[in-house]
């Protein structure tokens, strides 16, 4: 379980998250959904340790993040941020390798070995592995990053936006790899979603976050309603059902095309590269 | 593929063979064993800038390897991030105001000085737009320029510009005998140090992203690697002087080569610097025999013949 208790964040003089108290189950696929600049990104990121905490206290199964040195948080959660690019001329099984790192710090076993097979083989690149990653598409170096931190073997995965830079295939052949990761073996996987649809598609446990706060979190069932929904991104969508699960249409709203871009509370908030 | 770590190796003794067999002095094999002089010319002459030219050209090119997964840009060299002007700003200062301290405090003022510039580049490296590649080396050149004016505005002041001249001015090994080349096994140390921790630069070369994640403490691996980088340096630099390129080149072909998985090619890296350096020493012998051409000089045309090579060589995918 992750507890995260008054997280407050700021970037200069902008209040990017405001007293976050949140709980995140184990063992669930966990989709953060939000508009842009709702703070979905920061909160992940100070999660992931990838951003000092500022205020408030965040324990990951138990471990305090201000307390635990972050070799021992590297077995516990693995992490992928959106910086994506990696300018290192490796191979791909090498990236991969590197996964195991936190686990055998240079010395790999049998064990190490087994794993990046393992997760080579669930993201389609065995075929790939003896390729440097800048002779590979990004879609496809973008996986081989993935695979790295499936590699980890974490019982936590954190994910910014990976669906980033991949297709509808790949995109889908990755929610579902998170969805059996979970179901399968156990495992607790919190991702930032940017098409609110792979979230009705496929977590367990949504939390929506606008304005640097949750304004609702639970089963996808409840949190994916169009009262939510409509409120969250200001602009009146629908909620069907497909396959037994949510799908959110919106309009497309030809005879409105004049309308102004509904009002960005975020303007001030320096870009996130 | 299982044949080319022979024919480098291979290179890299004939090359050996050949240095401790080319001087002003002939000696031939034949000589080799006992006799007395031949054996003085070997022991105290030939050999020692043997090792002196391997132990650079590896700690050098080791050095390069780490500067640049510190800074995440090919494009820097442990000579053009001001880490040498450095260390002989900190060999004045010592020189100026303790000149009677031992040589192994002046090393480490060195060390500490050259240190202290490596930092201030990474600093300034930091509030670089991270897209814009080329500034990266630009700023090094400036800061080297700087400090090294620095260097011979206070050399000029206390009537030191012969002294520091030898630092700064382009390296050779004419003046290597037994007895005044011995701390560059200190820099050949520091890079066995670096190969000791290849993994975590390697990492380190990956983004903070993905070296936090995978729970590396980036500031201790920023931190030893800033160590090797200004040993060698301060080493280098006081001991024979600036050797241009070989820091800057030998990992961008070795890269390009074999990738950067610094565990399997760190040893390449350090082979293939000890055999650029002696090959270039070597050229510098023969050219105007008995004469000799200093190796920085020799360096600076072969070397940035090869640098430009590589930078107009069409770049990789992506």
């Amino acid at each position: 379980m992750i507890r995260i208790t008054g997280v407050s964040h700021r970037i200069g003089s902008a209040a990017i998250l405001h007293d976050i108290d949140l709980t995140l189950p184990r063992g669930k696929l966990i989709a953060l959904i939000g508009p842009n600049g709702a703070g979905k990104s920061t909160l992940l990121r100070l999660v992931a340790r990838l951003e000092p905490l500022q205020q408030g206290r965040i324990e990951v199964d138990g471990l305090d993040l201000a307390a635990t040195p972050t070799e021992r948080l590297a077995l516990a959660m693995a992490v992928m941020g959106q910086q994506t690019h990696i300018a290192s001329r490796l191979r791909v099984a090498e990236l991969v390798g590197f996964g195991r790192w936190p686990h055998h710090r240079g010395r790999p076993g049998a064990a190490d070995r087994a794993a990046v097979e393992a997760a080579l083989e669930a993201f389609g690149l065995a075929p790939l592995r003896h390729r440097f990653l800048d002779e590979i598409s990004g879609g496809q170096a973008q996986r081989a990053h993935l695979a790295m931190t499936f590699a980890q073997g974490t019982d936590w995965l954190l994910l910014d936006e990976p669906l980033n830079n991949l297709d509808m295939a790949h995109s889908r052949a990755l929610m579902a790899r998170l969805a059996d990761l979970v179901r399968g073996s156990g495992r607790s996987v919190v991702t930032v979603v940017h098409e609110v649809n792979y979230a009705a598609a496929w977590a367990d446990h949504v939390v929506a976050m606008k304005n640097g706060r949750v304004v609702a979190q639970g089963p996808a069932e409840a949190v994916l309603t169009e009262p939510v929904l409509s409120a969250l991104y200001d602009t009146p969508v629908e909620v069907a059902r497909h396959d037994d699960r949510p799908l959110v249409l919106h309009h497309h709203w030809h005879d409105q095309l004049g309308t102004p871009f509904p009002e960005a509370p975020d303007a001030a908030r320096p870009t996130v590269h | 593929m299982t044949a080319r770590p022979l024919v480098a190796g291979l290179v890299l003794a004939l090359l050996v063979l050949a240095s401790l067999g080319l001087g002003a002095a002939r000696i031939g094999p034949d000589a080799a064993a006992g006799e007395g002089w031949t054996a003085l010319v070997l022991m105290e002459s030939r050999l020692p800038r043997t090792l002196a030219v391997l132990l650079t050209g590896a700690a050098l090119a080791v050095a390069g390897v780490v500067i640049q997964s510190l800074v995440r840009n090919r494009f820097v060299g442990p000579d053009t991030a001001g880490t040498g002007e450095s260390a002989a700003l900190g060999l004045l200062a010592v020189t100026l105001l303790a000149p009677g301290a031992p040589i192994w405090v002046k090393m480490v003022v060195a060390s500490l000085s050259a240190m202290a510039g490596t930092a201030l580049f990474l600093q300034i490296v930091r509030r670089l737009p991270v897209r814009e590649v080329m500034l990266v080396p630009i700023a090094g050149l400036v800061l080297s320029g700087i400090i090294g004016a620095v260097v011979t505005w206070v050399a000029w002041q206390a009537d030191l510009l012969q002294f520091v001249g030898t630092w700064l001015m382009s390296g050779e090994f004419s003046g290597v005998i037994a007895g005044r080349y011995e701390l560059l096994w200190v820099a050949g140390a520091a890079a066995g140090l670096a190969w000791f921790a290849a993994d975590r630069f390697a990492i380190l070369s990956l983004g903070d992203e993905v070296a936090t994640g995978l729970g590396l403490s980036t500031r201790g691996v920023m931190r030893l690697g800033m160590v090797v980088v200004s040993v060698v340096s301060a080493m280098v630099v006081t001991t024979v002087g600036m050797i241009p390129f070989v820091g800057l080149v030998v990992p961008n072909i070795v890269a390009r080569i074999m990738g950067d998985n610094l565990r399997a090619s760190i040893p390449v890296v350090a082979a293939g610097g000890a055999g650029l350096l002696l090959a270039c020493d070597l050229l510098g012998r023969i050219v105007r025999h008995p004469y000799e051409i200093p190796v920085g000089t020799i360096l600076g045309v072969v070397g940035s013949g090869i640098f430009l090579w590589l930078l107009y060589r069409p770049p990789a995918h992506g």
